[in-house]
């Protein structure tokens, strides 16, 4: 991720904004997905496990954050947040999260 | 490959550090102040008389003239609350004696209309309303302003505040990684060295109090973790107000209650009362509630003055309010993650903390300045250094001059326009209109006036001559206050007034923390302008052309 010293060219910057919102709004997807699905399998009565999985969230999140700057490759960062929210989202589903929504 | 980790999480924390510096910056300058708010709060009202020990503390007499008001005010109410005469945690202030209550909600309304009372220990009469204090902003207000910022709505607020928070959680951890030699760095410090002196004391602040900074980031989240986080509770729960309170319901009370009807309890409360104090003390009762839930008996419930890391869920002790016996204890529904929320919050509040403690949390929290206000400054030394180096002339980068002016006018400026708060406190009229909203446009004018000082004045006199005046403001604030109330420094220091001795000390020992700041900031810029040949020398302060 050093731009320094180097010329600064928009196809970095276009590759600076999209891992931006990679890894802060797909981080959100992804974080926000895994929750639902954490909430789901805990065993805990449920309102305890959805505090719980949404208190631990933030760890979840700072983690993909650090992991998406770091990536070698963008597209692999966009692929993980693409498929890990719709995999998570996917498996709440089935267990039967849409019930209360 | 561990190298190049170590290099994105540099560029990770460089940015994510810019981009939410100020404002963190002032959400650590207002929240560290609000460790001691009840104590300003105090000195921007001295005509205030803080509480005094009660002359009357004893509970079965207390519990009587408190029924007999209850009885005739609110006959049938939700719940009847009698809160005790007892000294806050920290041992800060007494808590006045005073009844609560909540009517019957009218259909269609979750709650009742609330009324409170504060009564004479002796008689039970109520108490006339102290003398109408100056209106002040005070030391709440100004603690607030840590979540809550100011001119704009509270929603919008505490998400700012949240994301704020959450890009500081990012540069922690991105900080930790790019730090190389924690230990060893720890007792490095190359002073006069340029970028380098900054880099240490960049590290060595930051390291210092980091578990501080952890504990404090994170817990900060979780005041608000259901607007920050919300997906768990929206989707398993629903995201209108309805199923909201049907969450919070089976999270905190094992359950949707409605409240039945109360009246004065049929078995005497004494024996319950001896109870309680037989296990805690008589003077660790804090209150009495009497409250019905409906298809449960009424209960009378004793609890125990607030104090420990699970400060919101004191001890309880459940009695029927009919035949005196004594009921079982209700597990807490909220479980193992409710009280690690309740730990979390408590440790970032230090509500728990005595004096001593909170002094380590004020001093802690001004580390957390100095990390970012150090942090902030190193930006701008690296950047100088690499236009410098890429050939750009001496001339000043729109944007670093920019991040330049913001840095003089937060990190000078923003204390300057604290400092003016005060200022304002003692110098309006009393008798203003909106006098506590002109407290609040006193600060920012001030630290607005001081962004536009730093942009109109050479960067290097503008950080001498800010720094200068907000050692001044503070310096002087002991004067003015002794000026305008008589209890002066030395007056409190005699009348083992330490609220206001330390108040006034406190600024004292601020202003001689921007004294020296102000003088070595002088040093090194007179350093840096005999050698104008050589400007990448002396970055930190100074414009780049002599």
């Amino acid at each position: 991720m050093s731009g320094q010293g180097k010329c600064v060219t928009a196809r970095y910057r276009w590759a600076v904004a999209s891992r931006v919102v990679v890894a802060f709004g797909g981080g959100y997807a992804l974080t926000s997905a895994a929750i639902v699905l954490a909430s789901l399998l805990w065993p805990l009565p449920r309102a305890q496990a959805v505090m719980a999985a949404s208190m631990l969230s933030f760890a979840l999140y700072s983690g993909f954050i650090l992991w998406a700057f770091h990536a070698r490759h963008l597209r692999s960062v966009w692929a993980v947040s693409v498929a890990g929210t719709a995999g998570l989202s996917l498996a709440a589903w089935l267990l039967g999260a849409g019930g209360a929504a | 490959m561990k190298d190049a980790f170590r290099q994105s999480m540099a560029w990770l924390h460089t940015w994510v550090g810019l981009v939410a510096g100020w404002i963190l910056f002032f959400v650590f300058v207002t929240g560290t102040a609000g460790y001691f708010q009840l104590e300003i709060g105090q000195w921007m009202q001295p005509e205030r008389s803080v509480t005094a020990a009660p002359a009357n503390a004893d509970r079965t007499r207390l519990t009587e003239l408190a029924m007999q008001r209850l009885e005739q005010v609110a006959p049938a109410a939700a719940s009847w609350n009698v809160t005790f005469p007892y000294i806050r945690p920290g041992e800060r202030e007494w808590m006045n004696f005073s009844i609560r209550w909540e009517e019957m909600p009218k259909s269609g309304h979750e709650y009742g209309a609330g009324g409170s009372e504060q009564l004479d220990t002796r008689t039970g009469a109520i108490l006339p309303p102290d003398v109408e204090p100056r209106e002040t902003a005070g030391g709440r207000g100004l603690y607030r302003m840590h979540y809550s910022l100011h001119y704009l709505p509270y929603q919008w607020a505490y998400r700012i505040v949240g994301i704020a928070t959450m890009l500081m959680l990012v540069a922690i951890i991105s900080g930790i990684i790019t730090h190389k030699k924690i230990f060893k760095d720890f007792f490095t410090f190359r002073p006069g060295k340029g970028q380098r002196s900054w880099l240490d004391a960049h590290n060595a602040v930051s390291v210092m109090a980091l578990p501080f900074f952890l504990m404090i980031t994170y817990s900060g989240l979780l005041f608000f973790l259901f607007t920050y986080m919300p997906a768990g509770k929206a989707v398993l729960y629903g995201t209108d107000e309805e199923s909201g309170r049907a969450f919070y319901d089976e999270l905190y009370e094992g359950g949707a209650h409605r409240h039945a009807p109360i009246a004065r309890p049929s078995a005497p409360m004494a024996p319950m009362l001896a109870q309680a104090a037989a296990l805690w003390g008589a003077d660790q009762i804090a209150s009495v509630t009497i409250e019905r839930m409906e298809g449960e008996p009424p209960q009378v419930i004793v609890s125990h003055v607030p104090v420990g890391l699970k400060l919101y869920d004191a001890a309880k002790l459940r009695f029927h309010a009919d035949s005196g016996a004594r009921l079982p204890d209700e597990p807490d529904p909220s479980g193992a993650p409710g009280a690690t929320q309740t730990v979390m919050l408590n440790l970032h509040e230090g509500v728990y903390a005595d004096y001593w403690g909170r002094w380590v949390y004020f001093a802690s929290g001004l580390l957390g300045c100095g990390m970012i206000g150090t942090g902030l400054v190193l930006w701008t030394v690296k950047r100088r250094r690499f236009h410098l180096a890429s050939g750009q002339d001496a001339r000043e980068d729109a944007g670093v001059r920019l991040v330049e002016a913001l840095n003089v006018a937060t990190i000078a400026g923003l204390p300057l326009a604290i400092a003016g708060f005060f200022w304002a406190n003692r110098l309006l009229p009393i008798g203003m209109m909106d006098r506590a909203d002109w407290e609040y446009h006193s600060l920012f004018a001030l630290w607005l006036g001081a962004f536009f000082y730093a942009l109109a004045r050479p960067l290097r006199r503008a950080w001498i001559e800010l720094l200068w005046a907000t050692c001044a403001a503070f310096a002087l604030i002991p004067l003015l206050n002794g000026l305008t109330t008589g209890r002066h420094l030395f007056a409190a220091i005699g009348q083992g007034d330490w609220v206001f001795a330390g108040f006034d000390l406190t600024m004292l020992g601020l202003a001689a923390c921007f004294a020296i700041t102000a003088r070595k900031a002088a040093k090194r810029l007179d350093a840096g302008s005999k050698a104008p040949s050589s400007p990448a020398r002396q970055p930190i302060l100074g414009e780049a052309q002599a």
